[in-house]
């Protein structure tokens, strides 16, 4: 009788975690799938042989340098804009977020199409970049305008955060001990934001690395001048499956590398300081 | 000397108040929160900017809103203690005091810094973040560091709020120390009137943004010109009617019921304060002899130890309290419940206005 007790009271194993694990379970195949049958697809000898493929060294090369230069610009200009943003109130605040937030829900084409219409050489100010003999459309500085473009909200979000975190106090106190609004941002307020702006600046690379359908859409897929390496996969996968394959698996490995040591980054710049 | 006259609205509060402090005296603010204690520091250090006024240092205008003059705070050099001390996070205590030594050629900084922290008694920490220091150890480095940059003012913020009740005590003398040693003029803020008794060599009562009172501690606890400041001191306060009796003195008929009797003149609605380290308490029935005019039968609610004496708490029509030594309260027998009859002289009893 007690030991029948006993076996009723002790305790099985609900329905309820074992449906957690299993939704965990599906969401992690279904999300790396595709990733690992990139890997598996192509073995190293296929990837070395890709990178021996002038056209996906190209590519690559192209996809570094325009986004090294973007993620430059969305740095030097959206640092400070955040931190405007975090640390001042002004009437039309929040419409001004919500305008520079606007790029990320744009579809990508619809983005491209916006590009061209601002800046095309019917667009905007057509006129006035051409006066000026700068040329976007159908050129490299054409890739960087429309990786900044849609690149830079996401390191301008996670700057503002990052810089609304920072205690205002210790902006007051710098000021008392005689450091300028220049030097407190410097000292204080980017040295306390820094494990945010990193994660924002790692979030805007991402992005810019794979960014495709605003850049076809306002520079074009020319080979060497346009073709970064998200349009170099496009336009081989028909004719060159595994060569697309093995540059996909490439573009991946510089992507999560870009990620993990943008983030190192800024976690060793904070324990240092 | 440093003074101060300004008109603003900061939040709920309208500021409008004027202060002067000499040169190594330090000004005590005291008040309930919500005073506007904080905002006078602020408009003094250039954090806020007053809608009317002037901030004046040794003869320099920091700031005449007529005359459109704002010196920016850098420029302004004030030690400020800030509220839970505002240590930059991210840099050592030392470095945190480095902050301020601009004028100090780099080499020297960290030894500069060191000796600063050595005078607090915390050189020791010099390399920790302020994340692993203790409270007591953080206000250390916030004093080193508001000294460092040689400030022409020194402002503190409730510099012992954020301190345990034992380190609070031993970092009150020190800091009383180093305010009396010091050549600028100081002004602290604390909600806590024995702390600004403590420290201020003057103490400023200030309520919704205008100064109630200002002399010294002892003045200002013997002779409170309102209830508000009598409350502050630690008075207790009794409201009621007064009228003149047949003797002369001045009668006080309680809200609730009973009656005191003082001496200072008044007619009218009063509040009466007396401290309750003035109040006995005796048994009921024991307590007819002696002088003491002022006599009401009470109920102990509670009894609290206060160190060597114990704060005891009475149920009358209005709260009362009474401070004894341990001993006279255990031969009393005092528990909650205890019924006993609480005297004092009218002597002892301050009649305010309300």
């Amino acid at each position: 009788m007690s030991r029948a007790a006993a076996v009723t009271s002790r305790r099985r194993p609900g329905w309820f975690p074992a449906l957690l694990v299993l939704s965990l379970a599906a969401a992690l195949t279904f999300l790396t799938l595709p990733i690992v049958a990139i890997f598996v697809h192509s073995s190293p000898r296929e990837l070395l042989d890709s990178l021996g493929d002038p056209s996906s060294r190209e590519a690559l090369r192209l996809s570094l340098e325009t986004t090294t230069i973007a993620v430059v610009v969305i740095l030097l200009v959206g640092t400070p804009a955040a931190y405007l943003l975090a640390t001042r109130t002004f009437r039309g605040h929040a419409l001004v977020v919500t305008l520079l937030e606007l790029p990320l829900v744009l579809p990508p084409a619809v983005a491209g199409i916006g590009l061209l219409a601002a800046l095309g050489p019917n667009g905007l100010l057509g006129g006035a970049l051409e006066d000026a003999g700068i040329q976007l459309v159908l050129q490299t500085a054409g890739v960087i305008v429309a990786l900044i473009f849609v690149a830079a909200p996401f390191h301008v979000r996670a700057a503002q955060s990052a810089f609304a975190a920072v205690d205002p106090r210790w902006s007051e106190a710098s000021r008392t001990l005689g450091a300028g609004e220049a030097r407190t941002f410097a000292r204080v307020a980017v040295p306390a934001a820094l494990p945010g702006l990193g994660a924002g600046l790692a979030l805007a690379w991402g992005r810019a690395l794979g960014e495709f359908g605003a850049t076809l859409m306002f520079a074009g897929s020319f080979r060497g001048i346009t073709q970064t390496a998200p349009l170099a996969i496009y336009a081989d996968f028909s004719t060159d499956f595994d060569g697309a394959l093995a540059l996909s698996a490439v573009l991946v490995a510089i992507s999560a590398a870009l990620l993990l040591s943008t983030k190192l980054l800024a976690r060793d710049a904070l324990a240092r300081v | 000397m440093l003074s101060l006259a300004c008109e603003t609205r900061v939040g709920a509060v309208d500021l409008a108040l004027e202060l002067e402090v000499a040169a190594g005296s330090c000004l005590a603010l005291a008040g309930p929160s919500g005073a506007g204690k904080t905002s006078v520091l602020r408009a003094i250090a250039g954090l806020l900017r007053p809608a009317q006024g002037r901030v004046v240092c040794d003869g320099e205008t920091w700031f005449d809103a007529a005359a459109r003059i704002d010196v920016a705070p850098e420029r302004r050099r004030c030690g400020y203690v800030f509220q839970d001390y505002a240590l930059f996070g991210h840099l050592s205590a030392w470095r945190n005091v480095a902050y301020g030594l601009r004028d100090v050629p780099r080499a020297r900084r960290r030894a500069e810094a060191l000796a600063l922290l050595e005078r607090f008694g915390v050189a020791a920490l010099a390399d920790e973040r302020p994340g692993r220091l203790s409270g007591g150890e953080r206000q250390r480095v916030a004093l080193a560091r508001a000294l460092a940059a040689q400030p022409r003012a020194l402002l503190l913020d409730e510099p012992l709020a954020a301190l345990d009740a034992r380190s609070a005590a031993s970092a009150g003398r020190e800091l009383a120390g180093l305010l009396r040693e010091l050549q600028v003029p100081a002004i602290l803020v604390t909600h806590d009137f024995a702390e600004a008794a403590l420290l201020g060599d003057a103490v400023a009562v200030l309520d919704a943004g205008r100064i109630m009172q200002r002399g010294s501690a002892a003045e200002l606890a013997a002779a409170p010109a309102s209830a508000f400041v009598a409350d502050l001191t630690g008075a207790v306060v009794l409201r009621g009617r007064a009228r003149r009796d047949a003797e002369g003195l001045t009668c006080v008929t309680l809200d609730g019921g009973g009656e005191v009797v003082a001496l200072t003149p008044a007619t009218g609605e009063v509040a009466v304060s007396v401290y309750p380290w003035e109040i006995a308490l005796s048994p009921v029935g024991n307590a007819s002899a002696g002088s003491a005019r002022n006599r009401l039968e009470v109920e102990v609610l509670s009894v609290t130890e206060l160190g060597n004496r114990v704060r005891v708490g009475l149920a009358a029509p209005q709260p009362l309290a009474a401070e004894l030594t341990s001993a006279s309260a255990a031969r009393l027998g005092l528990v909650p419940g205890t019924r006993v009859v609480a005297t004092w002289k009218a002597a002892a009893t301050r009649v305010l206005p309300r």
